[in-house]
C-alpha cells in the first residue's frame, strides 16, 4: 500500500518535470535569434518563399497558440516535420534512438558490472595496495574528459592495432535490420543470426567503453565509499558479536545498503550520459537520436531539436523513476518516507 | 574467586597506530559472579569499552592486541580456548546489548531477518536443530518477554517504523535470543530521553533478576550503577581504581576519583556542587 502511493506520487512528479520541461524547450526555441525558415530554404530563397514556409510552420502565429499546437502535437505523440531531412520527426527518431539506447544499456552495463565489484574489492581491501590502485584508476576514469577517451581509444584500438572497428553500428557488408527490439545485437541473437550478434558487440565496444569511462569511475568511488561506511556501522559490529558468519555479513547486511548510493549516482549521472552520448555518437560514427540531435541543431531545425529533447526528457525520468522503484526495493526507508 | 561465572584477570591491550605502541588498558582485573549484577563505571576514555570489546572477542587485531592476562568464561580461559569453541559461547551463552538502538539495527532488513538470522546461526554452531518457523516462533517469544504488546506486528516492521525505546527493547530480545547465563550491557538508553532510559534499565533489572542471569553493566553514569548493580568497578585511565559492593561505594568512596564521579551525578533537589572527576594517574 505504502509502496503504491510512494510508486503514485514518483509519477505525477515526473509529469509535472516533463511539462516543465516542454515550456522550457519551447521557450528557448522560440527565443534564440535566427529564422527557421530562412535557415531551411537557404539564402538565394525570396522574401515571399519565406513567408510562406512561416506560415506553413505556424511561426506568424501568436506564441501562446503555437505552444498549445505544440504540446496538441505532443499528447497525440506527433513531433512535427522536419526541416533537415523532410520526412516525420517521429520516423527519424524512431530509426536512430534504438541505436542510442542500445550503446546507453551497453555503458550502464558495463559500469556497473565492472565498477561495483571493483569498489568492493577496494573497500575490503582499504588504504592497501588494490585499494590505492583501483582508486587511482576510478579517479583517473571519472575526471578524463569522454572526448578524449574516445579519440583515444579510437587511435590505439582502430588505427594502431586494427583490431576494433571505429565507426558505425554494423559492417556494410551485413545487411540486417532489427526489427523485434531495435537492438542489433539482442535481435541479431533472436533471429540466430550469430554473425550479426558478435559484429553487433565488436562495434559496440569501443563506443561504450568511451561512453562508460566517467560513470565506471563515478560508481567505483561511490560504492568503495557506500561499503567502508556500512562496514562502520554499529549493527555490522552486531553481526559480528552474535557470530553472525562473515560471509552472510558482508554478502547481505552490507551489500544492500551500500547498494544505494551507487544506484542513486546513475540516476543523478544518466543526464550526463546522454550529454556524453552526443560526442561519442559524433566520434564513432554511431547512427543514433543523438548525433541526429547534433544535425538539427545547427540547422535549428526546430521541430526535430524539440523532438530529440522531449524524447531524451522522457527516457530520462523513466530511468530515473526506475532507479527510485528499484531504490525503493532496497531500502524501504525510502518508501516508508516517501509514501507518507 | 574461582566460582565466578567471569573472571577478567590482569588483561593489557594496547592500541598500535602509526608504528606507537600505547597501553589502553593496564592489568585490568573484575569477576562477575553468576546470577549478580555488576557495573563497570568510567568516564569517556577510562577503557570500560575496551574491556568490553576484549570481553566479547571484538577487539580488532591490527589495531589492539591483548598482551597480557587471561578471560576465564565458566572456568575456561576465552583467550586460548580453539576459536570455534569461543563462537559457540559469543552471542549465545554470553551475549550483548548494544548501546546505541538507531544505529546498531540494519535499516534495510525486518526485525524479524535481522533477530531470524542470528537465531539460525546460534543454533548451528550449537548443533540444536530448528526449522523457520520454530525459529520465528522464539523470535516472537522473545519480542513478548520485552514487553512488546503485538511481538508479531513488530517482528514485520523494518527499524524506522519503531520507536527509539522499541527498538532499544529490540536489542535486548536480540541478547536473550538463545537463553544466555552471562549479558553484557554497552550503556543501554544513553541515546535515548530519560523517562524512556528509565523504563528500559528497569526493564533489563527486572528481566535480568527474575532469569538469574548474570549482568555486567557497563556505564558512565553512577545514577545507572545505583539502580541496577550490586557491585561495582570504577575504571580510570585503562586501570580499576576502586571496587567494592554498591551500597558501600555511595556511602564512602575511598578514591578521591570516585568522590568527584559521584558529585558529578546531577541531583533535581537542593544546590548542585560542581566539580570535576580529574583523573590521576
Amino acid at each position: 500500500m505504502e509502496f503504491l502511493l510512494f510508486l503514485i506520487r514518483r509519477i505525477l512528479w515526473s509529469l509535472l518535470v516533463l511539462f516543465g520541461l516542454s515550456v522550457v524547450i519551447f521557450g528557448i526555441a522560440r527565443g534564440i535569434p535566427g529564422d527557421p525558415a530562412r535557415m531551411a530554404l537557404g539564402p538565394t530563397a525570396s522574401h515571399e518563399q519565406v513567408e510562406d514556409l512561416r506560415e506553413k510552420m505556424g511561426l506568424d502565429r501568436p506564441l501562446g497558440e503555437q505552444y498549445g499546437l505544440f504540446l496538441a502535437g505532443l499528447a497525440k505523440g506527433d513531433l512535427g516535420r522536419s526541416l533537415l531531412t523532410e520526412r516525420s520527426v517521429n520516423a527519424d527518431i524512431r530509426d536512430t534512438f534504438f541505436a542510442t539506447f542500445e550503446l546507453v544499456l551497453a555503458t550502464v552495463t558495463l559500469a556497473f558490472v565492472f565498477g561495483t565489484p571493483l569498489g568492493m574489492a577496494a573497500a575490503y581491501w582499504k588504504d592497501r595496495w588494490p585499494d590505492n590502485t583501483i582508486r587511482l584508476v576510478a579517479l583517473v576514469s571519472a575526471v578524463t574528459p569522454t572526448f578524449l577517451v574516445a579519440l583515444l581509444l579510437q587511435i590505439l584500438a582502430g588505427y594502431v592495432l586494427h583490431i576494433l572497428p571505429t565507426s558505425g553500428r554494423m559492417l556494410p557488408s551485413i545487411s540486417f535490420t532489427p526489427d523485434i527490439t531495435g537492438l542489433m545485437s539482442v535481435d541479431g541473437l533472436l533471429h540466430g543470426r550469430f554473425d550479426v550478434f558478435g559484429e553487433a558487440l565488436r562495434h559496440l565496444l569501443l563506443p561504450s567503453v568511451a561512453l562508460a569511462s566517467t560513470a565506471f569511475g563515478q560508481i567505483t568511488l561511490t560504492t568503495r565509499a557506500s561499503m567502508i561506511d556500512v562496514s562502520n556501522q554499529d549493527y555490522m559490529e552486531a553481526g559480528r558479536a552474535f557470530g553472525v558468519p562473515e560471509w552472510i555479513r558482508v554478502s547481505k547486511y552490507m551489500l544492500r545498503p551500500a547498494f544505494v548510493p551507487p544506484l542513486t549516482i546513475l540516476g543523478l549521472t544518466f543526464a550526463a550520459l546522454i550529454g556524453n552520448a552526443f560526442v561519442v555518437e559524433q566520434i564513432f560514427a554511431w547512427p543514433g537520436m543523438a548525433s541526429y540531435g547534433i544535425r538539427t541543431i545547427m540547422q535549428k531545425d526546430l521541430n526535430a531539436v524539440m523532438g530529440v529533447v522531449m524524447v531524451s526528457g522522457v527516457f530520462y525520468v523513466m530511468v530515473n523513476l526506475a532507479i527510485d522503484i528499484l531504490v525503493g526495493i532496497v531500502d524501504p526507508r525510502v518508501r516508508i518516507r516517501g509514501g507518507r | 574467586m574461582s566460582e565466578a561465572l567471569l573472571s577478567v584477570r590482569d588483561v593489557s591491550v594496547e592500541f598500535t597506530n602509526y608504528g606507537i605502541a600505547a597501553p589502553v588498558l593496564r592489568g585490568v582485573s573484575l569477576d562477575v559472579p553468576a546470577h549478580t549484577q555488576v557495573a563497570l563505571v568510567g568516564e569517556s576514555g577510562s577503557g570500560k569499552t575496551v574491556t568490553m570489546k576484549a570481553i566479547m572477542g571484538l577487539l580488532r587485531d591490527p589495531p589492539a592486541r591483548i598482551t597480557a592476562g587471561q578471560i576465564l568464561y565458566d572456568g575456561r580461559d576465552l583467550l586460548t580456548m580453539p576459536p570455534a569453541e569461543r563462537l559457540k559461547l559469543r552471542g549465545t551463552s554470553m551475549s550483548m546489548v548494544f548501546q546505541d538502538p538507531m544505529s546498531s539495527l540494519n535499516p534495510v532488513f525486518t526485525i524479524a531477518d535481522q533477530l531470524g538470522t542470528i537465531l539460525k546461526y546460534a543454533d548451528r554452531r550449537l548443533g540444536r536443530g530448528r526449522s523457520r518457523r520454530e525459529r520465528m516462533e522464539r523470535v516472537h517469544e522473545v519480542l513478548a518477554q520485552v514487553r512488546m504488546r503485538d511481538p508479531e506486528r513488530v517482528a514485520a516492521s523494518y527499524p524506522i517504523m519503531l520507536s527509539g525505546g522499541m527498538r532499544q527493547r529490540v536489542l535486548i530480545a536480540m541478547a536473550l535470543l538463545s537463553e544466555p547465563k552471562l549479558l553484557i550491557a554497552d550503556e543501554p538508553g544513553t541515546a535515548l530521553d530519560v523517562t524512556t532510559q528509565a523504563q528500559i534499565l528497569k526493564l533489563l533489572k527486572d528481566l535480568v533478576t527474575e532469569r538469574g542471569l548474570a549482568l555486567l553493566m557497563i556505564t558512565h553514569n553512577l545514577g545507572v550503577v545505583r539502580e541496577t548493580s550490586s557491585y561495582v568497578y570504577v575504571m580510570s585511565r585503562g586501570q580499576v581504581v576502586e571496587h567494592r559492593p554498591t551500597a558501600d561505594l555511595f556511602a564512602a568512596p575511598r578514591e578521591e576519583y570516585t568522590r568527584a564521579l559521584i558529585a558529578a551525578v546531577p541531583r533535581l533537589t537542593g544546590g548542585m556542587r560542581l566539580g570535576t572527576a580529574e583523573a590521576r594517574p
